[in-house]
């Protein structure tokens, strides 16, 4: 071997595994099912809660610790409708966080990869996080 | 990360040691937000009404005290680990990736220390 055919094999062996290699399948070609929606269900419901749900969790906080006037500026935005909407939104991220994050629980445990199972809990998951928002605004509402 | 070596190309790019205790924190965060949440949940549900009066008066004894500051310090905590994951997952240079986690921490000290504030504040009658 001459030293540029032994440079060449070098530099071959160095590019080994980086060009060519089969990349891992994205979203588009996978056919959708219940469970991958659950999983970006639960990311989009902890992220939104991480912005939206803390922050009014401090204003709130902030508001009872400014005494009443900043408090009675924090009801009059929350009792606006679009304060409404943001209630309501934090409080269905919330149970649909919660339901889907005790489904994560199972799973850490190794339980629920049967076909069937996981399917049956990917469905139930965020319809129980629509059914416990209704019932928590029933409660405060009609009470 | 050089580009002559086998060992060169792939060191740094391996695990980062610290992500089962990432993943457990995740967990016993979890843990923390159910039962602190569910409080503040069943609470709101039994409250006669939300005047600033009746608030600051439930807010502000001892058990509700400690349960409100446990959730902030909880919530804040399983917020920062769960958008450190999404900064990893979307933010792909290394300046932009270390520049968000690090706004990130700060924005969660941040958000402890004023909720915990604001609850020691109204609970020891230092509010209006």
């Amino acid at each position: 071997m001459t030293l540029p055919q032994a440079r060449g094999f070098v530099s071959a062996m160095a590019n080994a595994g980086t060009k060519n290699r089969p990349l891992s399948p994205h979203l588009q070609i996978w056919k959708w099912g219940p469970h991958m929606f659950v999983s970006i269900l639960h990311r989009v419901t902890g992220d939104g809660m991480a912005f939206a749900g803390l922050a009014v969790l401090l204003w709130w906080l902030g508001a009872l610790a400014g005494g009443p006037a900043s408090y009675a500026t924090f009801t009059w935005a929350m009792t606006t409708p679009i304060g409404y909407l943001v209630l309501v939104g934090i409080s269905w991220a919330f149970f649909s966080h919660m339901a889907s994050g005790i489904r994560h629980f199972f799973l850490d445990v190794g339980a629920g990869f049967e076909l069937q199972a996981n399917r049956l809990w990917s469905i139930l998951c965020p319809v129980l996080g629509v059914v416990l928002t209704v019932a928590f605004w029933a409660l405060l509402l009609l009470r | 990360m050089g580009n002559g070596t086998s060992i060169g190309r792939v060191r740094g790019l391996g695990s980062a040691k610290g992500g089962v205790h990432h993943w457990l924190l995740q967990r016993f965060t979890a843990i923390g937000n159910l039962l602190s949440v569910l409080f503040l949940i069943v609470s709101l549900v039994l409250l006669p009404d939300y005047s600033y009066g009746t608030m600051v008066e439930w807010i502000a004894r001892p058990v509700p005290a400690v349960a409100m500051i446990l959730l902030v310090v909880t919530t804040f905590w399983h917020a920062r680990l769960g958008l450190q994951v999404l900064v990893e997952d979307y933010l792909h240079d290394h300046a932009n990736k270390f520049a968000a986690i690090a706004a990130l921490n700060l924005a969660a000290c941040g958000g402890i220390a004023f909720g915990v504030f604001c609850i020691v504040r109204i609970a020891l009658g230092a509010h209006a």
